[in-house]
C-alpha cells in the first residue's frame, strides 16, 4: 500500500461521495414512489377516522415539501436511523445489525470458495491452452453464468441431502439440539470456534456447505473466465518471453510474473463478482432460509413494509460502494502504474 | 443492403458451427413460444388433486405437480411469458441507451458528465437488489418487472453507446458528411447510428439470457407473476418446497428451461460477438 500515491487514495475516496450521495437520493426517491401511503397503513385500526390519519401524517412528516423530507430522512440516516420495521416491531439498523452477520458468513464463505477454485483453474488453463482442461474449463464459463442460485441450490439440495444424505436439513444454520455459543461476532463458525464448541461447530460448517456451494457455483464461471483470459494475455507479452529465454522454470514464470500481472483484472472482476453476490444472496437465502438480510428484506417487501426495504437496499448499496473504493485501492497497490493516471 | 446482410450473418454462422446451433435452438424457442399453447398437451391450468406430485411417466412427461397440473404443459406454455418479458426489457434498454448514449457521447460537456455521474449512481447498487426495490416501488405487476429489467441494464447499454459513438464523431466519413452540409441530427441518426449498430445488437443477444433469468429470479421471489399463471420462475418456487421431500421434479423442469434458455442465447450472443470483434474472443 505505502506506494501508492495518498493523494491517489484521498481522490478515490473523495469520488467516491456523490455516488453515495446519489444512492442515498435514489433510495430516497424509490420509497416516495412505493404506492402505499404508510399513514393510511399504520392507521388502518377501526378507531383511525381522516383526522387520525392527518395527524399521523404530520407526525410522520408526510405533509412537507419533498425537499423537506429528503432532509429530514438524510438527518436521520446520520444519526443512524433507518427507520422502524412494522413487521418486527424494531429498529430497522437493529434488525439489520443483528442480521447481517449471517449475510456475510455466507457471502464471505462462498467467494472464498469461489476464488480458491477458480483462480488455480484458470491459471492451469491458461498454461496448456487447447488441452482438455482447457475445454472443461470454457464449459464451466459458458454454462456457470445460465445457472440461477435458486435452481443450482435446489438441484444441490436434492443431491446432497435427499440423495444421498450427506448434508444435514438445508434450512438451519446451526443444530438446535446442540447448546449455541455466546454471540461475539455473529459469524456462527467463528463464535462456536471461539468458544471451544467443537460439536456445534461442526454442525454449522456443515449446514454453511450447501448454500455456500450454491453461491460458490454462481461466482465461479466469470472468476475462472477472466483468470483464463488475463493470464492468456499476459503469458504473450515479452517480459514472459524474456523470463522464458533466461531459462526461468515454468512455475516460476506462472505464478510470480505472470500471475502478478494478470491481478489488476482478475481483482476488478472479484469486486463485481462479489457484488453479484449481494443480489444473489436475496435468492440462496430465500432457497435455504437463511436467516440474512436479504430474507429479511424480503419478507418486508410481501408484507409491503418498506422501511426495511429501504434499510436493506442502502446497507447492501453503501457496502457494495465501499467494495469497489477498496478494489480499485487493491488495484493500485498490485499494479503501481493504476494509480499514477 | 440486403444482399451484404445475408452473406454477413451467413459468415457469422458459419464461422463457428456452436454458433449454429444456438441459432437454430433459439429458433425452436421461439416457436416453441408461439405455438406452446397449441402443442401443450393438457390445460395449464387444469388442476387434478387426485394425481398430485406425480413423478414423470409416459401420460406426463415431466410429472405433475402439487396441484396435479402437468408440468411439461406448463413450461411449453410459459416460454411464450419468460421470452416476452425478457426480449422487452432488453428491447427498451436498447432504444434508450442507443438514444441516451448516443446523444451524450456526440455531444459531449455537461450532458455527458451528468448522464455519467446518472450511471455511476445505478450501477452503485447491486443490479439485483435495485430491481426488487424498483419493482417494490412501481408496484407488484408484471410490466414492472419488464421495467426493473430494462433500468438496471441501461446503464450497459448508455456506457456501450457513449463510448462507440465518441471513438466516432470525428472519424473522416463523419467529417465528410459534415462538409457536405449534414446537421447534427442526420449526423447521429444516418451516420453514426447505423455504425453502432452491430455491436449495440450483439449485446442485446449477451444480455438476453442474464435478462431471463433476472426476470424469473424476480418471479421466484414472489414479484410481478402472480400463481396460477405459468412462468418458470414461479413455477421453481412453487416446487422448492418440494425438492428437500424428494419430488425433484416439480422445480427441475421449470429451471433446466431457464438454464437452457439462458446458455442457448448465450451461445448465440458468444458467436455473434467473436463474428464482428475477434479481438475479444476468449
Amino acid at each position: 500500500m505505502g506506494r501508492i500515491g495518498a493523494r491517489y487514495v484521498v481522490n478515490r475516496m473523495l469520488a467516491a461521495l456523490p455516488v453515495l450521495a446519489g444512492v442515498v437520493v435514489l433510495t430516497f426517491v424509490l420509497v416516495r414512489l412505493l404506492p402505499a401511503d404508510p399513514a393510511a397503513f399504520f392507521a388502518s385500526g377501526p378507531a383511525m377516522g381522516p383526522e387520525e390519519i392527518e395527524a399521523l401524517r404530520r407526525q410522520l412528516g408526510l405533509d412537507r415539501t419533498i425537499p423537506e423530507q429528503l432532509a429530514i430522512y438524510v438527518r436521520g440516516l446520520l444519526a443512524g436511523e433507518l427507520g422502524r420495521s412494522l413487521v418486527t416491531g424494531q429498529p430497522v439498523a437493529a434488525d439489520l445489525a443483528a442480521r447481517l452477520p449471517a449475510s456475510l458468513e455466507l457471502t464471505v464463505a462462498a467467494f472464498a470458495l469461489a476464488v480458491a477454485v477458480a483462480v488455480p483453474l484458470g491459471v492451469l488453463a491458461a498454461a496448456r491452452p487447447g488441452s482438455l482442461l482447457d475445454h472443461l474449463v470454457r464449459l464451466i464459463a459458458a454454462a456457470g453464468v445460465a445457472m440461477p442460485p435458486f435452481v443450482t441450490g435446489l438441484v444441490l439440495i436434492h443431491l446432497f441431502y435427499v440423495l444421498a444424505g450427506w448434508a444435514p436439513d438445508p434450512t438451519s444454520r446451526s443444530d438446535p439440539y446442540l447448546p449455541s455459543s455466546p454471540p461475539v461476532t455473529g459469524f456462527l463458525t467463528i463464535d462456536t470456534a471461539l468458544d471451544g464448541n467443537w460439536g456445534q461447530f461442526r454442525a454449522v460448517c456443515g449446514r454453511l456447505v450447501l448454500p455456500a456451494g450454491t453461491m460458490a457455483l454462481f461466482a465461479l464461471a466469470p472468476l475462472v473466465r477472466m483468470t483464463r483470459a488475463a493470464m492468456l494475455d499476459v503469458l504473450t507479452a515479452d517480459f514472459v518471453r524474456t523470463a522464458r529465454a533466461l531459462g526461468l522454470s515454468r512455475a516460476r514464470i506462472l505464478l510470480v510474473y505472470a500471475l502478478r500481472n494478470a491481478l489488476v483484472p482478475v481483482v476488478t472482476t472479484a469486486g463485481m463478482v462479489l457484488s453479484y453476490m449481494l443480489g444473489a444472496n436475496v435468492l440462496v437465502e430465500k432457497v435455504f432460509a437463511w436467516p440474512g438480510i436479504g430474507s429479511y428484506a424480503l419478507d418486508a417487501l410481501v408484507a409491503s413494509d418498506y422501511a426495511p426495504v429501504q434499510g436493506f437496499v442502502l446497507t447492501v448499496a453503501a457496502i457494495f460502494v465501499a467494495l469497489n473504493l477498496g478494489v480499485d485501492l487493491l488495484c493500485a497497490a498490485a499494479d503501481p502504474r493504476v494509480g499514477l493516471e | 443492403m440486403i444482399r451484404a446482410g445475408q452473406r454477413h450473418a451467413r459468415l457469422a454462422l458459419g464461422a463457428n458451427p456452436v454458433t449454429l446451433v444456438a441459432a437454430v435452438l433459439v429458433l425452436a424457442l421461439l416457436l416453441v413460444a408461439a405455438f406452446g399453447p397449441v402443442l401443450a398437451p393438457y390445460d395449464p391450468l387444469r388442476t387434478d388433486v387426485l394425481h398430485r406430485l406425480r413423478p414423470p411417466s409416459a401420460a406426463h412427461w415431466f410429472g405433475t405437480d402439487h396441484l396435479g397440473r402437468d408440468i411439461f404443459s406448463r413450461v411449453l406454455v410459459a416460454t411464450r411469458l419468460d421470452l416476452v418479458i425478457a426480449l422487452s426489457a432488453v428491447l427498451l434498454s436498447f432504444a434508450a441507451g442507443c438514444a441516451v448514449g448516443a446523444v451524450v457521447g456526440y455531444s459531449g460537456g455537461l450532458p455527458d458528465r451528468l448522464v455519467g455521474r446518472l450511471v455511476d449512481v445505478l450501477m452503485a447498487f447491486p443490479l439485483f437488489v435495485l430491481a426488487m426495490a424498483l419493482v417494490a416501488a412501481l408496484g407488484n405487476e408484471v410490466r414492472n418487472i419488464v421495467y426493473a429489467t430494462a433500468i438496471i441494464n441501461l446503464p450497459f447499454y448508455i456506457r456501450l453507446a457513449r463510448a462507440e459513438i465518441n471513438r466516432r464523431r470525428s472519424a473522416g466519413y463523419v467529417q465528410s458528411a459534415r462538409l457536405a452540409g449534414a446537421g447534427h441530427a442526420a449526423i447521429l441518426v444516418r451516420v453514426l447510428l447505423p455504425n453502432i449498430m452491430p455491436v449495440m445488437v450483439v449485446q442485446m443477444s449477451l444480455n438476453m439470457g442474464w435478462a431471463i433469468l433476472n426476470a424469473a429470479g424476480l418471479s421466484f421471489i414472489g414479484l410481478g407473476v402472480r400463481p396460477p399463471t405459468a412462468e418458470w420462475g414461479i413455477m421453481v418456487a412453487q416446487g422448492a418446497p418440494y425438492a428437500a421431500t424428494g419430488q425433484w421434479w416439480v422445480a427441475l423442469f421449470p429451471g433446466l428451461a431457464l438454464v437452457v434458455t439462458a446458455f442457448t442465447f448465450n451461445l448465440l450472443g458468444d458467436g455473434l460477438r467473436d463474428a464482428i470483434d475477434p479481438r475479444r474472443r476468449t
